[in-house]
């Protein structure tokens, strides 16, 4: 690498060559340059707001009001009411992920073509990430209440006799989640899907491979290491859903989810110890539901697949 | 579900052409491949050579023309229902699958018995002499190790036809002589036939029972590897085939059998081929081999020059001599030749073709800018 563009130092011109290396360019082996110094700003940045964030919270959920150490922490599994809030999260996590991450597969396979009007489909799928949450499930609202279009549509049609519920529910909230998740989910699949060389699917049909057998033995395998890493994108996404459970769902009830569960301990009960521990348990279990799918993932051919990256 | 696995006795393509956009990149291909022949399409990059091959392969749809095995019409099947097999450029070896199960997915696609799958891909295996590899990722493997597998896997099916699209182009001198020879042992010791896509003249001559030449998506010329090498149809491919010195002269006399041109007071006879009429501009084609250097008094077509260049290539030497108007001459000779040195050099007549000029385009200046810039689009 760098080792041979340097210039050789005045010491290297004397006639005994030294047994080791220069230590610039041992350091230069173990990719230490210059260079490294670019690296500041964001080492700076993941201390300043990372970092020491999470090690100060860590520190706090230790040091309950009252009670030993973990006492925040028992007092969290030991309540019902609390405990549930991850059931309830991840019932709505689990499946939205997995929702957007199915659904982009095929809408990706179908376009990583070059086909007239490309650009506009892609914008379209992609809007709702300017939207925002609250944009969003303004929309929703508006579109889903039981005054809103939809259900103005079915009665209308005198398909239904009273609105079919769909806000200020677990529905609500999961459409809300697929909305804002899916357009990453879909980027990222339309990415990892035109890394796959597309020669290796027509190689599979001129030795008798139908459509369906090209994509289940060739487009998929390949492409599942990278719909793992999407879904756990998006799960990490969906999971720390605050504003749409508030705003949508029924944050006392059936979409009280963790998020909420930290807030009100942090800004109700100004526990702020409780709210560390809760925000803890939080990243835990995002973290095991990403250990377990991040393992599975290394079950599949993670090497290159030749296409253009 | 296994339609085209029968063997055929001809196979023909009739007006076969391909546009994209407004670019014609194949144009009224018509051929008629005879079961077991070895058939080359030959010619510079960005001549339709993949093109043809992937309308064959039912990869690409045509925009005009029709293909026909025996009397069934097959350009509008699918790929995966013709039972061609193909080598790709790239090899194409599905990367996450051993050498072994890429070998042997053609026999599943099948639906073929456990143990003939096992009995014909072991088969296969030994054919290319992977025995060692066979259980290995193609990411493990060298390119010409690659290549053997991308071979086997096409021909374990016994293809009706085998395309192979440059299949040699990504090795190294040494391996691409010895695949070479390989390929053309496989072609006879399994009776295939096989249509073969290459750029490099040589490897052409050498595989291939009948060569196609094209240029700018259309056929130049189809022959043997012997009327191809001796008498090209026109400059294109004589420039093509190895006619290093092209020259650009005008004719004096025609008279039936020989043809006198003339440049800068440069008199030369030669043979044409084609249409030439006292006064019309023509091209005059040399092989280096076919120049002599005469060091005795001079006979016919003695062309008087001083060497510039020489390169070493083992036996022979490689010269560029100028003559006196100007004009290079590229030869080979065995003599010891000097830059410097003022040498008579001589052409057999008989060894001199005369080609009609383009009527618009003039000779380019160098070869490599008669080649059309690869999209890589395609394969
Ligand atoms: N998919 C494509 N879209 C547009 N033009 C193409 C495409 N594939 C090939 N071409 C054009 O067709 C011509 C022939 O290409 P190709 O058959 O790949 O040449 P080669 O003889 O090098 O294999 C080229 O000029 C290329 O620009
Ligand atoms: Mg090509």
């Amino acid at each position: 690498m760098s080792v041979t563009t340097r210039t050789p130092t005045a010491e290297s011109a004397g006639p005994p060559p030294p047994a080791r290396a220069h230590w610039q360019h041992r350091l230069a082996e173990r990719g230490v340059d210059r260079h490294l110094w670019l690296l500041t700003p964001a080492l700076l940045f993941v201390v300043l707001l990372f970092l020491y964030p999470f090690f100060y919270g860590l520190g706090l959920s230790f040091q309950p009001t009252e009670g030993g150490p973990f006492s925040d922490y028992a007092r969290f599994f030991s309540d019902a009411y609390q405990r549930d809030t991850i059931w309830t999260t991840l019932g709505l996590a689990l499946p939205a992920a997995l929702l957007n991450v199915v659904a982009s597969v095929p809408i990706a396979y179908r376009m990583r073509g070059r086909f007239r009007g490309k650009r506009l489909v892609t914008i379209l799928l992609v809007v709702p990430i300017t939207l925002g949450t609250v944009l969003t499930a303004q929309g929703l609202l508006n579109f889903l209440g039981p005054t809103g279009w939809f259900n103005r549509v079915l009665s209308g049609l005198h398909l239904t006799d009273e609105p079919i519920r769909l806000v200020h529910n677990y529905w609500g909230v999961f459409f809300s989640l697929v909305i804002t998740g899916f357009p990453f989910a879909f980027l990222l699949v339309l990415s990892y899907l035109s890394g796959i060389d597309p020669t290796l699917e027509r190689a599979a049909a001129t030795l008798g491979a139908g459509w369906w057998q090209r994509f289940r033995m060739i487009t998929l395998p390949l492409l599942m290491p990278g719909l793992a890493t999407t879904f756990c994108l998006t799960f990490v996404l969906a999971f720390s859903v605050f504003p749409s459970a508030v705003l949508v769902g029924n944050p006392a009830g059936e979409t009280r989810v963790i998020s909420i569960a930290a807030y009100q301990a942090a800004y109700e009960q100004y526990d702020y110890p409780y709210a560390s521990a809760i925000a803890m348990i939080m990243g835990l279990i995002e973290l095991v539901v990403i250990a377990v799918v991040l393992f599975a993932r290394t079950r599949f051919y993670t090497g290159s697949t030749g296409g253009k990256g | 579900m296994t339609a085209g696995a029968k063997a055929f006795s001809q196979l023909r393509l009739e007006g076969v052409s391909r546009r994209f956009g407004g670019h014609d990149a194949l144009r009224d291909l018509d051929l008629t491949i005879e079961a077991g022949e070895f058939v080359a399409l030959l010619g510079p990059s960005g001549c339709g050579k993949s093109t043809a091959l992937n309308c064959l392969a039912g990869l690409l749809p045509l925009t005009a023309g029709s293909i026909w095995q025996d009397e069934r019409r097959i350009d509008t099947l699918p790929p995966e229902r013709r039972g061609f097999g193909m080598v790709f450029q790239n090899y194409a070896l599905f990367p996450h699958m051993s050498v072994r199960a890429n070998i042997a997915f053609g026999l599943r696609m099948r639906r073929l018995p456990k143990d003939e799958i096992r009995r014909r891909t072991d088969e296969a295996v030994r054919l290319v002499r992977l025995e060692d590899h066979a259980g290995k990722l193609p990411g493990q493997l060298s390119g010409g190790q690659q290549q053997r597998v991308a071979i086997a896997r096409a021909v374990v099916l016994e293809p009706s036809l085998v395309l192979m699209d440059e299949p040699l182009s990504n090795l190294d001198a040494k391996l691409r002589l010895e695949m070479r020879t390989e390929i053309r042992r496989l072609h006879q010791s399994l009776g295939l036939t096989t249509v073969y896509v290459t750029h490099d003249q040589e490897e052409a001559l050498s595989l291939a029972d009948r060569l196609v030449v094209l240029r700018e998506g259309r056929v130049q010329q189809i022959g043997s590897p012997e009327e191809l090498h001796t008498r090209p149809a026109n400059w294109h491919v004589a420039d093509f085939m190895g006619y290093r010195n092209l020259w650009t002269m005008r004719v004096r006399e025609a008279a039936d059998g020989t043809v006198a041109v003339e440049l800068d007071g440069l008199r030369l006879v030669g043979v044409p081929v084609g249409p030439v009429a006292p006064g019309d501009e023509v091209i005059v084609a040399v092989r280096p081999e076919d120049v002599r250097v005469d060091q005795a008094g001079a006979t016919t077509n003695a062309v008087p020059a001083q060497i510039e260049v020489v390169e070493y290539q083992g036996r022979e030497l490689a010269a560029e001599a100028v003559t006196a108007a100007g004009s290079r001459v590229h030869l080979r000779t065995d003599q010891r030749v000097a830059p410097g040195d003022q040498v008579t050099l001589s052409i057999d007549p008989q060894r001199l073709l005369v080609f009609p000029g383009d009527a618009a385009a003039t000779r380019p200046a160098d070869p490599a800018t008669a080649v059309v810039e690869e999209p890589g689009l395609v394969g």
